[in-house]
C-alpha cells in the first residue's frame, strides 16, 4: 500500500471542490471585467476597449442614487437584524435549556423559499392586504394605511425578516466560546451583571457581531427579489437596474460595469466597517 | 429573578415574528375568496385541486426535481472529498481553500447570476437546466462541505488505521469503514443541497432560459392577481416540503454525530 504524504492527499481530495468554486468565481469575473470595457449597440458587440461604460455609469445620477440607497438599506437591515438577534443568541447560549430545539426553530424558516417569504410580506403590507384588512376589521383604523408597501420601509422590514437566522448563528457561536471562569472572575471582582456584560461578554463577542454584519450586509446590497416585489419605485436597488441591463435593456457591457461598481462599493464599505469595528472592539476591551 | 423572564418573553415574540408572516400563505390558500384579506370568505380545497390541471406547472415541477437531484449528487460528491481533506489532513493553504469553498454564501446573488450568465454564453452554453445545475452546485457546495465536515469531525480516525493494519486497501477501507459511518451526513447533505436548489430563484431566473424551474414559474404568476390563489396553494405545498426535508436532514445529521458512540 502506498501512502502519499498528508499534504498531497489533502490537495488532491479538496482540489475538485476548490477548482470548481475557484473557476466559477474567477472566470466570470475576468469576463465581466472584459465586458465592462466593451460596448454594445443593439445586438452588435464592439470589443474596442473603452471607459465609456464607467463614464456613463458614474455620471448617471440614477446609478449613484441606487448604489447609495442599496448601501443605506443594507446597512439599516444589518443594524436592525443584528440588534434584534443579539438578545436571542444570548438567550439560546446562556439561558435556554433546550438549545438544539431553539436553534432548529430559528433556522427552519430560513429553509423555506426566500421568494415565498418575500411574497408573504407583499400580501401582508398591501393596500388591500392582510394587515390593513385586519386593522379595519378590528376597527383600529378607518381607512387602509398606504405607507406600508412599496417603499424603503417595506424593503428593510422584509429583508430583516428574511435574514434574521443568519445574524443569530455567528453571535451564538462566539457566546458559546466564552470561558465561564472569566464571567465568574468578573462577578468575584464585584461587577454587577450589567457591568459584567459590558466589560466581558460584549467585547468577547465582537468578532461574532462583525461576522453577522458581513453575512447580512454583503448579500443584501445585491438583493433583487425584495426590492422588486415590495420596493415599488421608491425602494428599487442596484440589483434591479443590473437585471434590466441583462434583460429588457439588453446592454450587457453596462450591466457588467454596474455589477463591478456594486461589488467594489460593497467591498469598500465592508473593509472600512470591519476595520472600524475591530478597532472599537479593542477600545472597549 | 426578573431578567430571564423578559428575555424568554422576547425569544417567544421573536419566534412569532419569524413564523407568522409565512403562515399567512397556507392560511389564505384555503380561502374561497380570491383577495388576500380579512375576513376570510369561506374554506375550500379548490385551489389545490386545480394545481394538477396546469401543464406548465407540472413541467416546472419536473424541471426543479431533476435539477435538485443532480445538484444534490454533484455538490455532495464534491463536498465529501473536500470535507474529508479539510478534516483529516493538514496542508499549506488549507484555510484559504476552506474559505474559498464558503465564498458562494456571501457573494450577492445578482452578481453570481449575471456573471455566470455571461460566462456560460461565452463558453457556448445556452441558458438551460444544465446551466442552472452548474450554478446551483456552486451555491450548494458550502452547505454540503460544512455538513460533511461535521460528519467527519465525529469520525474516529483510528477505525481506519485499524482497517489498514488488518491489510485492507485504501478504497476498500473507504467503502467498508468510512462510508458507513459518515453516510447519515451524506444523506443530510443531499437533502439540504436539494432544498437549496429547489428553493433558489435568482440564479434560475437568469440561467434557466425557456425551461423554468418552480420558483421561476411562481415568479411569472405572482404578477397576475387572478393567479394569486394558485400561487398560494403551490407555495404552501413548497413550504411544507422544504420544512419536511430539513427536519429529515436534521434527523440524519444528529445520527451522524452520535454514531461514534455506538
Amino acid at each position: 500500500m502506498n501512502f502519499r504524504s498528508e499534504a498531497s492527499r489533502g490537495y488532491s481530495l479538496s482540489a475538485p471542490a476548490t477548482a470548481y468554486v475557484g473557476f466559477l468565481v474567477a472566470a466570470p469575473l475576468v469576463i465581466l471585467i472584459a465586458y465592462s470595457f466593451w460596448t454594445q449597440t443593439y445586438v452588435t458587440l464592439d470589443k474596442t476597449p473603452t471607459l465609456k461604460n464607467y463614464r456613463d455609469a458614474l455620471a448617471d445620477p440614477l446609478v449613484r442614487h441606487l448604489v447609495l440607497r442599496s448601501i443605506w438599506i443594507a446597512g439599516a437591515v444589518t443594524a436592525v437584524t443584528v440588534a434584534l438577534a443579539y438578545p436571542i443568541a444570548y438567550f439560546i447560549a446562556v439561558k435556554a435549556r433546550k438549545k438544539t430545539i431553539w436553534l432548529l426553530l430559528i433556522t427552519i424558516p430560513f429553509w423555506s423559499s426566500y421568494l415565498l417569504r418575500v411574497f408573504a410580506w407583499k400580501l401582508i403590507l398591501g393596500f388591500n392586504g392582510v394587515m390593513n384588512s385586519a386593522l379595519l376589521a378590528l376597527g383600529l383604523i378607518s381607512e387602509p394605511l398606504d405607507f406600508l408597501l412599496y417603499n424603503e420601509f417595506a424593503v428593510v422590514l422584509t429583508l430583516a425578516h428574511a435574514w434574521a437566522p443568519f445574524a443569530i448563528l455567528p453571535i451564538y457561536v462566539s457566546l458559546q466560546k466564552i470561558d465561564p471562569s472569566l464571567l465568574e472572575a468578573a462577578t468575584d471582582l464585584g461587577n454587577s451583571p450589567f457591568q459584567r456584560f459590558m466589560r466581558v461578554t460584549l467585547p468577547l463577542t465582537i468578532p461574532g457581531v462583525i461576522a453577522a454584519c458581513m453575512i447580512i450586509f454583503i448579500p443584501t446590497v445585491g438583493d433583487y427579489v425584495t426590492p422588486a416585489l415590495v420596493g415599488g419605485s421608491d425602494g428599487k436597488m442596484i440589483a434591479n437596474l443590473i437585471q434590466v441591463q441583462f434583460g429588457a435593456a439588453n446592454n450587457w457591457p453596462l450591466g457588467a460595469t454596474l455589477s463591478l461598481i456594486a461589488m467594489l462599493s460593497v467591498g469598500f464599505v465592508a473593509i472600512v466597517f470591519v476595520i472600524t469595528a475591530t478597532q472599537f472592539g479593542r477600545r472597549i476591551r | 429573578m426578573k431578567r430571564p423572564s423578559t428575555l424568554t418573553a422576547y425569544a417567544f415574540l421573536y419566534l412569532v415574528f419569524l413564523y407568522l408572516p409565512v403562515l399567512f400563505l397556507p392560511l389564505f390558500s384555503f380561502n374561497s375568496g380570491t383577495i388576500v384579506a380579512f375576513p376570510i370568505k369561506g374554506w375550500t380545497l379548490d385551489w389545490y385541486r386545480k394545481l394538477g390541471e396546469q401543464d406548465t406547472l407540472i413541467q416546472a415541477l419536473w424541471n426543479s426535481l431533476g435539477v435538485g437531484t443532480v445538484v444534490a449528487i454533484l455538490s455532495t460528491a464534491l463536498g465529501l472529498f473536500a470535507a474529508r481533506a479539510f478534516v483529516r489532513y493538514r496542508f499549506r493553504g488549507q484555510r484559504a481553500a476552506e474559505g474559498l469553498v464558503m465564498l458562494p454564501l456571501v457573494i450577492p446573488g445578482i452578481i453570481v447570476a449575471s456573471s455566470m450568465l455571461v460566462l456560460f454564453l461565452f463558453l457556448g452554453l445556452k441558458p438551460s437546466l444544465l446551466t442552472v445545475v452548474l450554478g446551483h452546485t456552486f451555491l450548494a457546495l458550502p452547505f454540503s462541505v460544512s455538513i460533511l465536515k461535521s460528519a467527519f469531525d465525529d469520525f474516529d480516525a483510528s477505525l481506519e488505521e485499524a482497517s489498514y493494519d488488518l491489510g485492507v486497501g485504501v478504497f476498500e477501507t473507504f467503502r467498508r469503514v468510512t462510508l458507513p459511518v459518515v453516510s447519515p451526513g451524506i444523506v443530510a447533505s443531499m437533502l439540504v443541497t436539494f432544498t437549496v436548489s429547489f428553493d433558489e430563484f435568482v440564479l434560475a431566473f437568469f440561467l434557466s432560459g425557456n425551461q423554468p424551474t418552480l420558483p421561476v414559474y411562481i415568479w411569472s404568476q405572482i404578477r397576475f392577481p387572478a393567479k394569486l390563489p394558485n400561487v398560494l396553494a403551490l407555495g404552501s405545498i413548497l413550504l411544507l416540503t422544504s420544512v419536511l426535508l430539513l427536519v429529515l436532514a436534521e434527523y440524519f445529521r444528529r445520527r451522524s454525530s452520535t454514531s461514534e458512540v455506538r
